[in-house]
């Protein structure tokens, strides 16, 4: 293991001035599961480690709440977030969602915000949240600020986080009345892995008229990703069987996706289009039964 | 260095460690707690599982200055002298091991689920028991171990 200095501020405001002070010689640590990882690899090699284990103590940062739209602490643990009544009841997309990740183990330990930070395309809440138009709250000590997590992503492992800037919270604004949603996670191999290819969709329905689709990948591309051209062609559309085939075929060129054991190219650009028609459809037919 | 103070299966420790200590070699290679063992290194296997303030976590990606001021169990901390813990127990009456690296993570694991779920389904274990790997057992009798003391078959 690489050697650092391991700082352990006991509130949010030393963290970001830790934060400003240090810049990018210092990691922020929650959880661990991704960072302990990468610095083991010698991947990342920070001289400060700020570990945010106090600061789980103020609610905002570890609670969820429930205010028209729904605030997710960036402390919060991928289990917190699975076995939430509050989100099992108004959000059943994302307890569905983290209860697909790694193991119960690996749950306990990550958080909302680290997971985000952490930036691997791999991970299975990005597309979810990404449906659901999420924003990511991000503070430094200069002030606070709201990311669209459609923005948020820039290229493997890297987001648009300055590093004097901490995630406090993730916000999922109220969705849009009788929307329905689906996420799949394709795993040839055993059920704690990383998805070969993951979809979620979200869909509404104005008679029989779809709005505001929102389809989104992980395990796509150097980033999780909206399938903008897929969204566009469902946009206003009746969702017949042809309607949906035509419009998951052209995920084809939103995605690229990265050869590795879990699949070719080739194969998980072909498991993305698969997927994506089976995420529209199972959204529309939950869209169609909260008609 | 950091000095911490933890609990571990019941007793205070105290210790000067360096910050990058894993609470795994904490436990091996400083408390003589071997009983926790190291498969993949990587969070994955569930060989190092151990409790933290009673949750599982992956001791190999736990960092021991994380620790201060928890409460620690380890296989060590299960039986009460030579009285075996249940799932102890039940692990040797219905074959839960072959080679044994694994059965402690196991173990752990499914203390932590007992914990929370005392009655839980099949499909409650084998979901809970997904992240820890074994590579004799075809895990059918961890499974059938698991349940046994779910069940109340397994007297301690």
């Amino acid at each position: 293991m690489i050697a650092f200095a391991y700082i352990e501020p006991e509130s949010l405001e030393e963290a970001l001035a830790l934060l400003e002070q240090h810049g990018e010689d210092a990691k922020v640590l929650a959880g661990g599961t991704g960072l302990v990882n990468l610095m083991k690899q010698r991947l990342v090699q920070p001289a400060y480690l700020i570990g945010l284990r106090q600061l789980a103590r103020r609610p905002e940062l570890a609670e969820i709440r429930p205010s028209g739209s729904l605030t997710i602490g960036a402390l919060c643990s991928h289990r917190t977030i699975e076995t939430s009544a509050l989100i099992q009841r108004r959000l059943p997309l994302l307890a569905t969602t983290f209860q697909h990740v790694a193991s119960v183990r690996i749950r306990t330990a990550a958080t909302m915000g680290g997971s985000l930070a952490h930036a691997d395309p791999n991970q299975d809440p990005p597309p979810a949240l990404l449906v659901l138009d999420a924003r990511v709250r991000v503070q430094s000590s200069h002030g606070e600020r709201e990311i669209e997590l459609s923005d948020f992503f820039v290229d493997y492992y890297e987001t648009v986080l300055e590093p004097d800037e901490l995630i406090t919270a993730v916000i999922i604004p109220p969705q849009p009345a009788g929307a329905g949603t689906s996420f799949f996670k394709f795993l040839p191999q055993t059920h704690d892995d990383y998805a070969t290819i993951a979809v979620a969709a979200r869909v509404s329905l104005d008679g029989d008229t779809i709005l505001h689709p929102r389809i989104a990948l992980g395990a796509a591309a150097a980033t999780p990703l909206r399938a903008r051209t897929v969204e566009a062609a469902l946009q206003g559309q009746t969702p017949t069987p042809a309607i949906i085939r035509d419009a998951a075929a052209l995920v084809a060129e939103e995605v690229d996706p990265l050869a590795d054991f879990r699949g070719s190219a080739e194969y998980k650009r072909d498991m993305a289009i698969v997927f994506t028609q089976r995420a529209i459809e199972q959204a529309v037919t939950q869209a169609t039964a909260n008609h | 260095m950091k000095s911490i103070q933890l609990r571990v299966n019941g007793q205070s420790v105290e210790r000067d460690i360096p910050d990058n200590t894993l609470l795994i070699d904490l436990l091996r290679n400083g408390l003589d707690l071997t009983g926790t063992k190291e498969g993949c290194s990587v969070g994955v296997c569930g060989a190092c599982t151990v409790l933290l303030d009673g949750q599982p976590v992956s001791s190999c990606l736990t960092l021991a200055v994380t620790a201060n001021g928890c409460a620690v169990t380890t296989i060590e901390g299960l039986s009460e002298g030579h009285r075996l813990h249940p799932l102890q127990k039940a692990f040797i009456d219905y074959g839960g091991f072959q080679c044994g690296i694994c059965t402690p993570g196991q173990i752990m694991s499914a203390k932590a689920l007992l914990d929370e779920n005392p009655r839980p389904s099949k499909d409650e274990i084998q979901n809970w028991m997904m992240g820890n790997l074994c590579r004799c057992t075809g895990y059918y009798k961890i499974i059938e171990s698991i349940q046994a003391v779910a069940d109340g078959k397994v007297a301690s």
